[in-house]
């Protein structure tokens, strides 16, 4: 992938549960350090979307889905199983 | 990666945040306290259905049924109660398992415009998981969908696969705990299948199921197992708070309409009525040893020895209904339908046309294939599309072949049990093992206590011959002969012997015969004897008119000179007068009185 290419994510959380707290927290970070100033973040709640949720077919929150560059990324959970994350979003040496 | 099978219309934020919470929704459950699942036998077994409102587990092995049961649970809802439902896929494209489940007469596609709604919530291998995850996403989107489309039944099949995606045991409770308020709060039916690997004692132990097995309140267990090498599915309720059950283990099959769970006659359950009329057995004469025929809903058993024309004499009984009008079915183990009714025209018994004109349905079971329940279960299902009242199984003892005796056993009994419930008239053969059944009380199934009327067949050896015996060891009900009649098949049909008895046996065959012989010499001598009598005193009788004859002629004839006799007599006297008379004239003399007197001296 191209480093100058905007990535576009969507990240569906449930309320403020911990576990969705914790995912915005490291989707933020890792944008930061990895994709600084070319990145837009989009969060759905899904008790107050549903139906986004259910078009989506997002069943299990968190989840983040990188919708550009295509074809979509889908990764569930916190995301703070850093290297994992780079590798799926094709960031960085996951060794790094 | 999560996709939705069935994109809704993104009408965004038609409901206010508050509706969707969790909490807010409370609903009472209306009506009975019992979803009906529609599956023959399971309602019985569990009173009426899943508990309404409530949470139900099902758990099963690999092919066991559970996604099957599931379906069936919600179509039935949906097309048969006007209660839509939602079916939450974790394993299967929601396309396949409607396919799966596209013979089973269930509309599912008809339903499935608005009634029925499927959710593909597979993971899909590629899933890329990052941490922890929880399922309040999809509880929050299935809750607006329920209230959209008024559901009141969801079923979620096979949540294990989520649950494994789970990195621990607190993790995975604490999402079966969120599962079941939202289902508690939404006040649906719901039904949750999970894969568990059985043992002998129905427990499983998977982490994480105990807690939802003591959490919900239904459980149910499937198991498919081998008996014999003969597969057996069962089925067993392990609890159900607030209401009374069928604790054992049931058996069930997946048959042509879904499930059907097998349960024997409950306790309470209405006596079926029964009936005095009288159905002939197809033989003139054992109708009137039965002083009338078999009873109309009966349960007849026939037991014998190979080749003691079982199978004829079910036959005959196949052939007499089938004269009355009635619709028969036939269900033949041992051999094909074309076979049976070759066989049988050998002795008269003509099925073939009733076949052609639909009254008469042969089945072959040798096809047939599975446990004794699921051969029950093939056959029930035919009878009911026959519309059959008189039934034949040849022989039913084949059932204990398959698979262990005491589920055949079971089996028999549920088959009588019916029969006698939809009110047809069943004869039953059963095989007598000439090396292991010694007794003649025991039959293969231990059926004969159930029979109602109970024909055996046995060959009696005889003078170097064996010959065919027929008596009836019981039959409730109805006075009958207690005799050992012969039975005597021919090209023109089958019929019993007149008995002949001697010093204490009965006359069979060959003996028969010379004493039939033996009687007909006597009667033709005894004629013969008599026809000579009668030619002698005919004889007799015509001399005598002979001789009759000729005396009256002679009286005639005896007559006749006595009237000659006088008539010459007084010729001579005139003759006499005259000549007297003219002599005198010529004399001149006057009468001579004393000479003529001197002269007559």
């Amino acid at each position: 992938m191209k480093r100058a290419e905007v990535c576009k994510f969507r990240l569906f959380i449930a309320d403020h549960t911990q576990n969705s707290a914790q995912a915005v927290a490291n989707l933020r970070r890792l944008c930061q350090v990895h994709l600084a100033g070319r990145h837009t973040i989009e969060i759905i709640d899904v008790l107050r979307e549903p139906e986004r949720a259910l078009a989506a077919g997002v069943f299990m929150t968190p989840t983040l889905v990188r919708y550009v560059p295509g074809p979509d990324v889908r990764i569930v959970g916190t995301l703070n199983q850093t290297p994992t994350v780079l590798l799926a979003l094709g960031l960085g040496d996951p060794a790094a | 990666m999560l996709t939705c099978a069935v994109s809704l219309p993104a009408r965004l934020g038609d409901l206010p945040p508050a509706e969707l919470s969790m909490k807010t929704r409370l609903q009472a459950p209306s009506g009975s306290s019992k979803a009906a699942t529609g599956i023959t036998g399971f309602d019985e077994v569990t009173g009426g259905g899943l508990p309404r409102g409530r949470t139900t587990l099902l758990l099963g092995g690999p092919g066991s049924g559970k996604t099957i049961f599931a379906l069936q649970f919600l179509a039935y809802g949906a097309g048969n109660l006007a209660e839509p439902g939602i079916f939450v896929a974790f394993e299967e494209t929601p396309a396949r398992i409607v396919a799966n489940c596209a013979n089973f007469g269930w509309k599912l596609e008809e339903l499935k415009e608005r009634r029925l709604f499927f959710v593909d919530a597979q993971p899909l291998p590629d899933l890329i998981q990052a941490g922890t995850f929880d399922i309040s996403g999809m509880l929050a989107a299935l809750g607006v969908k329920a209230r959209k489309m008024k559901a009141q039944r969801i079923v979620f099949d096979a949540l294990d696969v989520v649950l494994a995606l789970l990195p621990d045991a607190a993790a995975k409770r604490a999402e079966l705990y969120r599962l079941h308020m939202w289902l508690v709060a939404q006040g649906l039916t719901g039904l949750i299948t999970a894969k568990a690997d059985d043992d002998q004692h129905n427990t499983f132990s998977t982490p994480g199921y105990g807690f939802l097995q003591y959490m919900v309140d239904c459980s149910i267990v499937l198991n498919h197992r081998l008996e014999l090498g003969v597969s057996q599915r069962n089925l067993r309720v392990q609890k159900y708070r607030g209401s009374r059950f069928i604790e054992d283990e049931s058996p069930f099959v997946i048959g042509k309409q879904g499930f059907d769970v097998a349960i024997a006659r409950t306790l309470g359950r209405k006596d079926t009525e029964v009936s005095a009329e009288r159905v002939s057995s197809g033989i003139e004469r054992l109708d009137t040893m039965l002083g009338g025929g078999y009873y109309r809903g009966a349960t007849v058993l026939i037991t014998g020895y190979p080749g003691t024309a079982k199978t004829t004499l079910s036959g005959a009984f196949a052939e007499a209904a089938c004269l009355r009008g009635e619709r028969t079915m036939f269900v033949s183990f041992d051999s094909d339908g074309s076979e049976v009714v070759r066989n049988l025209t050998s002795v008269g018994i003509q099925l073939g046309r009733f076949i052609k004109d639909g009254r008469l349905r042969m089945i072959s079971a040798r096809t047939l294939t599975g446990s004794a329940e699921s051969l029950m279960v093939h056959i029930k299902a035919l009878a009911k599309e026959h519309g059959a009242r008189c039934m034949v199984i040849d022989p039913v003892s084949t059932l204990s072949r398959a698979g262990n005796e005491l589920t055949a056993h079971g089996v028999a009994e549920r088959l009588m049990d019916w029969s006698k419930a939809s009110g047809t008239t069943l004869v039953c053969t059963s095989l007598h093992d000439e090396l292991s059944a010694n007794a003649e009380g025991v039959t293969a199934l231990h059926i004969s206590t159930m029979a109602d009327t109970w024909l055996h067949l046995n060959y009696l050896v005889q003078a170097g011959e064996r010959n065919r015996g027929m008596s009836i060891i019981k039959s409730r009900g109805t006075a009958h002969s207690n005799q050992v009649r012969e039975l005597v098949l021919s090209s023109e049909g089958v019929t019993i012997a007149d008995t002949y008895t001697a010093g204490g046996e009965v006359l069979m065959g060959a003996m028969r015969w010379e004493k039939e012989t033996a009687m007909r010499l006597a009667n033709e001598d005894a004629e013969v004897a008599d026809e000579l009598k009668r030619v002698s005193l005919d004889a007799q009788e015509a001399v005598l008119q002979v001789r009759a004859k000729s005396l009256q002629t002679e009286l005639v004839a005896k007559a006749v000179e006595k009237t000659l006799l006088a008539r010459a007599n007084a010729n001579r006297g005139w003759a006499q007068k005259r000549g007297a008379d003219r002599m005198r004239e010529l004399r001149g003399a006057d009468v001579a009185v004393k000479p003529r007197a001197a002269r007559k001296k």
